[in-house]
């Protein structure tokens, strides 16, 4: 019998299937990596204790706390209380006896491994190819980018993963984006992801998973492709997929949760076989020419209002929510936003907030000043990442630059750990989502790469990085 | 869960395309522990001034609204982030059902898990019920239909398993939990 060739996704997928999908019923499908924070659980575990359930699996939870974590020391839960309001700080207590009831263990405050949960999955090394991996927000599609099937779900859906360690899925469909040619100096992985959501749209994905493929891969590190999976739920993708390769390998081996000795060699084998047959084919494909990008910035208050930072603002007379997008921002059709002065600069995020982020921040503030009265954030994305940089000495650059550094978590992204822009204040930031208050009520953002970020925080205004690569 | 047949409804317009979950209910309300009043934090930013005070030209501040249970929303509602609280402020307030031309799957996921109706409409219909604003609509489940005021019955898509939920009050977990020997099976593969 000829086997009908398949799709990444198909094998993972393939793998994962506990009961099979039928027209009445979806798929019981298999989770094996469930991630979770202290914002979209709370209520998951009142349900578990109303129903009298256990967690039916706690060595697959990987639990930690960031999102409505401050980014400011904290050494005990006494420490809290002086920096948190109230509703934040019941959660963070919560989070901590939930996790104890239900015997998971968590990466809390005093832990060297705690961070933004979808930086470290991939650091720690439980992030692994063909794994299905799951949590309470959106950017857990970060993980596709070792080839495993990463998505966001409800609080209702972490009840039903704690509860069974499966989900109700339906299979969604895929998307092949074809990336092709070379990236520029001063252009980032950030631009790549930023191109894509601009060209299929904020709906593009929407039911799809897309796996992004082309002769642009091979040259991407693990952090680019991070960066690239984790706002592909920004074109409403499902999920990201890249097929693992030597690069994922060398970054997984020696991880502390990798696999160790011959349990390395086995998993090598099943890992090389997570790879799109030649004949397979997808439900839509996309080509993004990646040679001919510069530097992306948005311009509205969605991701896929996206630009060339050379470009004028355009114009799409008639759309009211275009129209709307413009006022909320204060911005002009036809007019350019280089050199426009900003109040804010904002590096982080489970996009970008990693060791090779935070270098590239750092080689363009090396040795310059940020601009007077330009608050300038810089979020490292777990403890470990904190450590590693000051270990080179990138603390130091920052602090020298004026700029404020911290400890990690997703700070200014979300607003709602303290950090935030300040209402009608106009903010650079790598983080992912531009909507209107995302960052703190009133809030207005401009996305774009830490490279970008950096030239702008030197002239306080928004600023091509090109002008500073060597 | 209780179980959803028939109902109509008054429909109150937001145009707006994308509307994201940041707007339905901001990040700072996330720090909540339940469900209990969350209604009050829906489309906070837009409902409220920077002092608290109900935003007059708001829509569903205005007396056409008050008994509105359907949000008629412009393409792709719901898009962003994965907090269920966007469902739940929606259902709290008083919405029982959400139409648009498309829907972010990850809200239309959790607003199917709360009750809440996603019905997907073609955009004629949709644009006819822009032009009707505070029109009453028959939601029938059953034949997946709505019924617009001038008798008119449009069809929706509705996944068969979670229209099979809604219909009868299943408890989606409930119906994982009973699938234990096969997810033990598949474990013991492993």
């Amino acid at each position: 019998m000829q086997i009908s060739p398949k799709t990444l996704f198909d094998k993972i997928w393939e793998r994962h299937v506990v009961v099979p999908e039928t027209e009445e019923a979806p798929a019981v499908l298999y989770i094996d990596l469930h991630l979770i924070h202290e914002v979209t659980t709370p209520q998951a575990f009142t349900l578990l204790r109303e129903k009298d359930l256990r967690v039916r699996a706690p060595e697959k939870v990987l639990a930690t706390m960031d999102h409505s974590t401050p980014t400011v020391p904290i050494g005990s839960l006494k420490d809290l209380e002086i920096v948190s309001e109230q509703g934040p700080a019941q959660q963070i207590r919560d989070m901590i006896q939930n996790c104890k009831d239900f015997d998971i263990e968590l990466y809390g405050f005093e832990s060297k491994r705690r961070g933004i949960v979808h930086v470290i999955g991939p650091e720690l090394g439980i992030t692994q190819p063909g794994k299905t991996i799951v949590c309470g927000d959106s950017h857990t599609s970060t993980h596709g980018a070792f080839g495993a099937f990463a998505f966001g779900i409800g609080t209702t859906e972490v009840a039903h993963v704690l509860a069974t360690q499966c989900l109700l899925q339906r299979k969604p469909s895929t998307l092949a984006v074809n990336l092709n040619g070379n990236l520029n100096k001063g252009v980032s992985a950030k631009d790549i992801i930023l191109k894509i959501i601009g060209h299929i749209g904020v709906d593009g994905g929407t039911g799809h998973v897309i796996e992004y493929r082309g002769n642009t891969v091979a040259n991407l590190t693990m952090e680019q492709r991070m960066t690239i999976c984790n706002m592909s739920i920004e074109a409403g993708a499902r999920a990201g997929l890249f097929a693992p390769d030597n690069t994922t390998f060398d970054y997984l081996h020696g991880r502390p949760m990798s696999p160790k000795g011959e349990d390395w060699n086995c998993a090598l084998e099943t890992w090389k076989e997570l790879q799109t047959d030649a004949a397979a084919s997808f439900d839509k494909e996309v080509d993004i020419d990646v040679s001919a990008l510069t530097p992306m910035i948005t311009y509205g208050t969605n991701p896929g209002m996206v630009m060339p930072i050379e470009s004028t603002i355009p114009d799409h007379k008639g759309n009211q929510s275009f129209k709307k997008a413009l006022e909320y921002m204060q911005f002009e059709p036809g007019k350019p936003l280089l050199n426009h002065p900003i109040d804010v600069v904002f590096i982080g995020s489970c996009t970008n907030s990693r060791l090779s982020d935070l270098r590239d921040a750092a080689k363009i503030l090396k040795g310059r000043k940020v601009a007077k009265d330009l608050r300038v954030l810089i979020v490292p994305g777990s403890q470990s990442v904190k450590s590693e940089a000051e270990a080179e000495g990138l603390d130091r650059i920052f602090i020298e630059s004026g700029a404020e550094w911290r400890e990690s978590g997703c700070s200014m992204c979300l607003g709602m750990n303290g950090d935030i822009v300040g209402s009608g204040k106009l903010a650079v930031s790598t983080s992912n989502r531009n909507f209107e208050g995302r960052q703190g009520s009133g809030s207005r953002t401009i996305l774009a790469s830490p490279k970008t970020a950096a030239a702008s925080a030197i002239n306080g205004s928004v600023q091509d990085p090109r002008q500073f690569e060597i | 869960m209780e179980k959803i047949k028939t109902f109509s409804a008054n429909t109150v317009n937001l145009p707006n395309e994308d509307i994201d979950t940041d707007q339905i209910i901001p990040a700072r309300f996330l720090t909540r522990q339940t469900t209990d009043g969350i209604g009050e934090c829906l489309f906070a930013d837009w409902r409220f001034d920077k002092s608290g005070k109900p935003n007059e030209d708001f829509i569903l501040n205005q007396p056409e609204s008050t008994d509105a249970g359907i949000l008629v929303a412009g393409h792709n509602f719901g898009c962003g982030s994965s907090r269920e609280h966007a469902a739940w402020s929606l259902v709290d307030y008083g919405f029982r059902a959400v139409v648009s031309t498309s829907f972010a799957d990850i809200f239309q996921n959790n607003a199917l898990k709360n009750g809440l109706l996603t019905i997907v409409v073609d955009s004629d219909t949709h644009k006819w019920l822009m032009e009707h604003p505070a029109t009453e609509l028959i939601v029938d489940l059953e034949n997946t239909e709505i019924i617009l005021e001038n008798s008119k019955a449009i069809s929706f898509p509705i996944d068969s398993f979670a229209r099979y939920c809604l219909l009868h009050g299943v408890d989606q977990l409930g119906y994982i939990l009973k699938h234990d020997p096969e997810i033990t099976a598949y474990e013991n593969q492993q």
